[in-house]
């Protein structure tokens, strides 16, 4: 049974949010979910923080070496759904290498565009994080999604 | 199979007729019976009960005490001043772990409740222990989530003071053997103490022959309104028991240097109570009643029996907890790597609502294995359609989801 021809349910399209859920939920994010990028611990870690989101249980620990003024290397540990792991993941794909001040940038970015912001939605410095715009109308799904950035703006602050 | 009460009833239900509502087990929708009956009681019989000594203060004080004789003749307690009036079954069981606890429980006296418990009948027991120096002690539940007798019996001994275990499980549904756990706490001179939040709105309630001591409910579960709700407890023991919060009506005499206490039901009721609450929950009652506990009942188990079939037979489909006869109206289930909450989501778009997380039970969920699960719970205005619904919004979620790794 597919959506579209499911007698149940109204037809394709009658919740807006349906065509965002069917794009939030593309191959992409299901393979980082699946196969989630520089999972695991860290070893010679500076930092370490862990989220975790009380309502739900989702869990991210963010563990990050630093080199100067440099993100050297950054893992993440975490349980959850996809929203939040697939974000998790890409966050590590995406900051590693970056020096510190682009990483700012980029979380101030990825909150933009979490928060609906178009431009942001289309920067192609987001990478894969941008497959994860659908979550803009979601906002109950909002925590997932920023969960792991949430860690990451700890750890980049103390290094500010 | 069509509703017992149908969905033309409850207002917010009529006017989404789309809406498939699967959370009653958080809190049920109104019937208008239930809000004209509040409307009616701020429109004609408002004032502060118990207070004024004009003929409208004496109306308001009528309508709350008729309310309360209403709720006590539904959970069958004979004697209505022993049903105090709470905000709902976290304050009623706060009350009693607060006010009977303190006075009660001493170091090295044991605290019993099961690994199944909300937080509302878990955190207040553990923390009660923890301030009086007590051991806290938790009843494991079987893989079926059921409680079994004689592992309770062999966990509890003279030094047990209370034990405190639910009616029916709020994530797997488990309708606890009520009598027999109350009588191995009694068999060792503790106090049960029945948490009834997922029991009074759906299952018949006798408490003068359950042989608890404690039973405590909440109005919003069972079509009444928010902020209201129940404990009821055997006389004597809310006599001996000292006061939970203190103010006005719950005293007798304030003097300089100390204050006496009035008598039941309002030596638990201090400050104005929420008259228009118990109003309401007085009309849920009559609403539950007209139709009678044991068609409530008939029906969410016709419901969650085809719903447990339905679920099982989808590939990736995992349910929690004992089979559909042992359950009230409450599924909890996993769908492959489908994670509850992405489930919750893509279902919410096919204006299926249900819940997802931790369900208030965390110990629970650590037993289980499991970090979350999704929870379907049906009620009175559920009918055949709404379990088509979530069936079909699983399979639609499972295809966007791709091969569901199980």
């Amino acid at each position: 049974m597919s959506p579209s021809n499911d007698p149940m349910g109204p037809p394709d399209g009658a919740d807006p949010r349906r065509a965002d859920v069917a794009a939030l939920y593309q191959e992409l994010i299901l393979d980082h979910y699946r196969r989630p990028r520089n999972r695991g611990p860290l070893e010679h870690a500076d930092i370490a923080l862990r989220k975790k989101n009380p309502l739900c249980g989702d869990v991210v620990e963010l563990q990050l070496r630093f080199e100067g003024d440099t993100v050297r290397e950054v893992s993440f540990i975490g349980e959850g759904c996809a929203i939040s792991q697939a974000s998790a993941s890409m966050l590590t794909q995406q900051v590693k290498g970056k020096p510190v001040a682009e990483a700012v940038r980029m979380l101030e970015r990825f909150t933009r565009l979490v928060h609906g912001d178009a431009e942001a939605a289309a920067d192609p410095s987001l990478g894969d994080l941008r497959a994860l715009a659908g979550v803009s109308r979601l906002p109950v799904r909002h925590p997932c999604a920023l969960l792991g950035w949430t860690a990451l703006a700890e750890a980049l602050a103390s290094r500010a | 199979m069509t509703s017992l009460i149908h969905r033309s009833q409850f207002p917010l239900l009529a006017a989404a007729p789309e809406l498939v509502y699967l959370d009653s087990a958080a809190t049920s929708q109104k019937p208008r019976a239930v809000l004209d009956a509040v409307r009616d009681f701020y429109e004609n019989d408002y004032a502060n009960p118990h207070r004024g000594a004009y003929e409208l203060s004496v109306r308001a004080t009528t309508r709350y005490h008729a309310a309360r004789e209403r709720v006590a003749s539904f959970l069958g307690v004979r004697d209505a001043d022993c049903v105090i009036f709470t905000r709902g079954t976290t304050e009623a069981l706060n009350l009693v772990a607060g006010a009977w606890g303190r006075a009660n429980v001493n170091a090295g006296d044991e605290v019993v409740v099961t690994g199944a418990e909300h937080h509302a009948n878990f955190v207040p027991w553990q923390q009660l222990a923890l301030e009086r120096g007590a051991r806290f002690r938790i009843c494991e539940i079987e893989s079926d989530g059921t409680v079994d007798l004689d592992r309770l019996r062999a966990l509890l001994s003279p030094r047990t003071k209370v034990v405190a275990f639910a009616h029916v499980s709020n994530v797997l549904g488990t309708i606890a053997p009520v009598r027999e756990m109350a009588e191995l706490a009694h068999r060792v001179g503790a106090l049960a103490v029945c948490d009834g939040a997922q029991g009074a709105p759906h299952l018949r309630v006798r408490f003068d022959e359950m042989g608890v001591d404690v039973y405590a409910a909440s109005g919003h579960k069972m079509l009444g309104p928010m902020g209201i709700g129940v404990l009821a407890a055997r006389r004597e023991l809310l006599e001996r028991m000292p006061p939970f919060l203190m103010g006005g009506d719950m005293i007798e005499f304030v003097e300089d240097d100390h204050s006496t206490w009035n008598v039941l039901p309002h030596k638990f009721e201090a400050g104005t109570p929420n008259a228009a609450g118990a109003v309401g929950l007085a009309a849920a009652v009559d609403v539950l009643e007209g139709v009678g506990m044991d068609a409530v009942r008939a029906h969410e188990h016709a419901l969650v029996a085809s719903a447990y079939d339905r679920l099982s037979a989808i590939d990736g489909v995992h349910i929690h907890g004992p089979g559909a006869d042992a359950r009230g109206g409450v599924l909890s289930f996993t769908v492959g790597d489908v994670h509850p909450h992405d489930l919750a989501t893509i279902l919410d778009t096919r204006h299926v609502c249900i819940r997802a997380g931790h369900h208030c039970a965390q110990p629970l969920m650590r037993r289980l294995g499991v970090s979350a699960t999704a929870r379907a719970s049906f009620y009175v205005y559920n009918d055949a359609s709404d379990v088509d619904a979530l069936a079909g919004g699983i399979v639609a979620a499972k295809e966007l989801f791709g091969s569901v790794a199980v």
